[in-house]
């Protein structure tokens, strides 16, 4: 306040200190005049220059102590607001110098490049004074100096700035012109990188969500043989489990930790709605895969409206924790989200796990053993039936993980589940039946020829042809990619 | 022919000729008997259901092949007529050009080449034979050839269904992107809101759902039927006997995409509209429900199960709509525990 009051006190009184004729200036009637007054005021440096700019902008400067009334068009407008941000270079502040050069990164009237090349000299920190010089270098490009342009060319040549670049590069002068090119290959070169890295890291995030949907159905599918068309709905359970526990922390200082409890929560949750299923419908149905698929389905129609009536047909909002917004800045033009690590983290994290339990515990032996061979298991005293309860909870409640984590990146409504019941049937179905490994190379082949695809032909054209990829695929290898070796007239 | 069976195919020729024209069109309205429109358009849909259920009925009842694709074949048959339906509009759309309104939304100057001859009649009855039969024959020769059965093949048939709903989806793909098409004005020159279009059309499908119905049960009853159940019995015994099942397996499969196709051309002209989402994977799942419903395996059940389950979805959605899914969900699990043979497994045990 007090700072504020001081300024208006002393620009009243010392506006004659400002260079006085382009004060004048500005209140002609010519817009031209006005522009050229504003790159004065600019030039001068002078700190109170900001002030009366200010003043212009809303239509009256002092003058001698009268109040001139100005007239601002946008054209006007626009060259105020970058006066205003080239004097802002000068400021102590960085935080404030750092705003003022993205403002000025879309390039500025000429006049104004002798004031940012003087900030440019003057900058310490490095990421505003490569932005100025980008800034600059855009400027110049534009110069009649034609020393100066090949300059600013070759500067362009070390930044990721293609556009000014292509510009440059159907310039009528051959030199330019020539140049230009060389630049343009340079920074090509150098995003190239970048571009398959982004794309190599957009598969592979891709590819563990798929792997997250899959693996809960690797287990229920490929070693129980159970369709289950309701695994997309228990995914479901886990991202609502998710909104649900977010909602206790909500209030809390600890809701950074949310995760933390909702991972259990989720797999708990859907491993119990899982084993109910198994126990009240599934369990009648053993060797009618057909029938199956229809009560399977009737479940997820079901638990869909349930979900719907409880909580509304609308998305609910998961926010993710603070430590999982942003990302990390790998290459210039790349940047790999928070969020899409801690998910291919997870992903690979839940893998080991599952795998550990089915190889090293007893609960995995016996699955093994029932899958393999049932009545020989249960000639060996293991309860098949409770393992079958367990194994369906086992599979059920990944799915729930995979809820969980999805929670982070898409929406969760009622209808999150039917998105990837196709997509995880067919990563089990191409991988394998049976393999736990096939499911895992599959939904990574499959994230990657995705994203590949989605680069050059969209998003909807590259799912189309991925599904009918694996619908000839299916029919080429119909054991899918790593298959078990049998002799036997049915598969 | 039994003569319970005689007396209910009389019955429904009675009522679908005779009386539903007379109550609906020689009735003032207002009249205690009148049959309004709705109810006309009402069970000529189901109607047209009841011929998709039946064609799933062949392929899964018969021969054991259960399809998750066959609303694919339905929408195709729509979309083939829809096309038609389209170009009968002709400058009367909203912005009265000769081409359809969506595609001067799209700034399009020029049908593009999947509208080839649509303005004629007999190309579109042509498409809607051709389009689900050639699709069906060459989907089902591959994946019958590699042996591709039971749930892989219902997983199969999904995808595909989904991967075409996708490409509709678009509208680069020429057929109206997600909104379909939709405000027919004509068919064949009569107007498609006329009562007596819409009678001649509730007519054309009872006598269509009436003759698939005869010329299924022929069939079924034909060797050609025995060696279908045959394969879904016991696929291997029927190879070793000598019979290559591939063949009977793509005809059966081709033959019941077709009816589906013919289903969805006459559904489109009653209903008004076609759009996408009838290749949701959710709706051939529903299909499968009919005839589960029904009874599988015995082509009246397929017509009842058709009936009843549509019955009930235009009950609920009216009188309660968010406890309809409760219901269909209750309906296919309760059938596939409970009621294996169906609703005409139950009655026929009596």
């Amino acid at each position: 306040m007090t700072k504020a009051a001081l300024a208006a006190f002393f620009i009243s009184t010392s506006a004659l200190a400002l260079d006085r004729a382009a004060v004048q200036k500005l209140a002609s009637d010519d817009n031209d005049e006005k522009i050229a007054a504003i790159a004065a005021l600019v030039a001068s440096g002078d700190p109170q220059a900001a002030e009366v700019l200010r003043q212009a902008a809303e239509g009256e400067v002092e003058l001698d102590g009268k109040k001139v009334e100005i007239v601002v068009n946008n054209r006007v407008r626009g060259r105020i607001a970058e006066a205003l941000s080239v004097l802002k270079l000068l400021s102590s502040e960085k935080s404030e110098r750092l705003a003022a050069a993205k403002a000025l990164a879309g390039g500025a009237d000429s006049a104004m490049l002798p004031l940012i090349l003087k900030a440019k000299e003057k900058e310490t920190d490095a990421e505003i004074k490569a932005l100025l010089e980008i800034t600059a270098a855009g400027m110049q490009l534009k110069s009649e100096d034609k020393a100066v342009r090949l300059a600013a060319i070759r500067m362009l040549g070390s930044s990721n700035h293609k556009s000014l670049l292509l510009e440059a590069a159907a310039d009528p002068d051959e030199d330019i012109r020539l140049e230009a090119q060389k630049s343009l290959g340079a920074v090509e070169a150098r995003l190239v990188w970048g571009e398959w890295l982004g794309l190599a890291f957009a598969g592979a995030s891709l590819g563990s969500i798929l792997l997250l949907a899959a693996l809960g159905l690797a287990i229920t599918y490929g070693l129980m043989g159970v369709i289950n068309m309701a695994h997309g709905e228990l995914i479901m359970i886990g991202a609502y489990t998710t909104y649900v526990v977010q909602g206790w922390f909500r209030n809390t200082s600890y809701f950074d930790f949310y995760l933390l409890a909702a991972i259990p929560a989720a797999f708990l949750v859907a491993a119990l709605v899982g084993m109910a299923l198994e126990r009240s419908v599934i369990r009648w149905l053993y060797g009618r895969p057909l029938e199956t698929l229809l009560a399977t389905w009737g479940i997820s129609l079901v638990l869909i409206q349930a979900v719907r009536t409880v909580f509304g047909a609308q998305n609910v909002q998961v926010e993710n924790p603070s430590f999982m917004s942003g990302g990390i800045q790998v290459l210039s033009n790349v940047v790999l989200p928070w969020n899409r690590v801690f998910i291919l983290a997870f992903a690979v994290a839940v893998l080991i796990g599952m795998w550990a339990l089915l190889s090293k515990t007893r609960l995995g032996l016996y699955i093994r053993g029932v899958t393999q061979n049932r009545s020989m298991a249960a000639c060996v005293g293991v309860p098949t039936a409770r393992v079958d309860t367990w194994a369906f909870g086992l599979g059920s409640g990944i799915a729930g993980l995979a809820g969980c984590a999805l929670s982070q990146i898409g929406n969760v409504g009622p209808d999150l589940g039917q998105g990837y019941i196709v997509d995880s049937f067919l990563v089990v179905v191409f991988g394998g039946v049976g393999q736990l490994a096939g499911t895992v190379y599959a939904a990574l082949v499959l994230g990657f020829a995705n994203k590949l695809l989605e680069s050059w032909s969209g998003a909807v054209l590259a799912k189309i042809a991925l599904l009918v990829f694996i619908i000839i695929f299916i029919q080429r290898r119909p054991q899918g990619l790593f298959a078990l070796k049998g002799r036997a007239v049915e598969a | 022919m039994s003569s319970p069976m005689r007396l209910a195919v009389g019955g429904f020729a009675i009522v679908a000729f005779l009386l539903v024209p007379i109550l609906n069109l020689m009735m003032p309205p207002g009249h205690p008997l009148h049959l309004s429109a709705f109810w006309v358009t009402l069970a000529g849909k189901i109607m047209c259901y009841a011929i998709v259920a039946l064609a799933l009925d062949l392929v899964w009842g018969y021969a054991g092949i259960l399809s998750l694709g066959h609303g694919l074949f339905f929408a195709l048959g729509g979309y083939g007529m829809g096309m038609y339906l389209m170009r009968q509009i002709g400058r009367e759309g909203q912005y009265q050009s000769e081409l359809p309104d969506f595609m001067v939304f799209l700034d399009w100057k020029e049908l593009p080449w999947q509208w080839w001859g649509s303005e004629h009649f007999l190309w579109a009855l042509l498409l809607i034979v051709l389009v689900p039969g050639i699709l069906a024959f060459v989907f089902g020769y591959f994946a019958f050839r590699s042996r591709v059965k039971g749930v892989y093949f219902s997983i199969i048939t999904q995808a595909l269904t989904f991967a075409a709903m996708l490409l509709f989806f678009r509208n680069a793909t020429g057929f109206g992107g997600n909104n379909g098409f939709t405000d027919f004005k004509r068919i064949l020159g009569f107007s498609v809101t006329a009562p007596e279009t819409r009678m001649a059309l509730f007519a054309i499908t009872a006598f269509f759902l009436l003759s698939t119905f005869l010329f299924s049960r022929w069939l079924v009853s034909s060797k050609f039927g025995r060696v279908l159940a045959a394969i879904r019995d016991a696929e291997p015994r029927a190879m070793f006997c000598g019979y290559n099942t591939v063949h009977y397996k793509v005809a059966i499969f081709t033959l019941s995409a077709v009816l589906c196709g013919i289903a969805g051309a006459l559904y489109v002209p009653q209903v008004g509209i076609i759009n996408p989402s009838e290749m949701s994977p959710a709706n051939s799942i529903e299909i499968a429900i009919w005839v589960a419903v029904g009874g599988r395996g015995t082509l009246a059940g397929a017509i009842l199960g058709a009936g009843l389950v549509n019955g009930a979805k235009s009950f609920f959605t009216v009188a309660f709509p968010e406890y309809w899914l409760f219901a269909l969900g209750a309906i296919f699990i309760a059938v596939t525990l409970f009621l294996p043979r169906g609703v005409l497994g139950v009655l026929q045990r009596r």
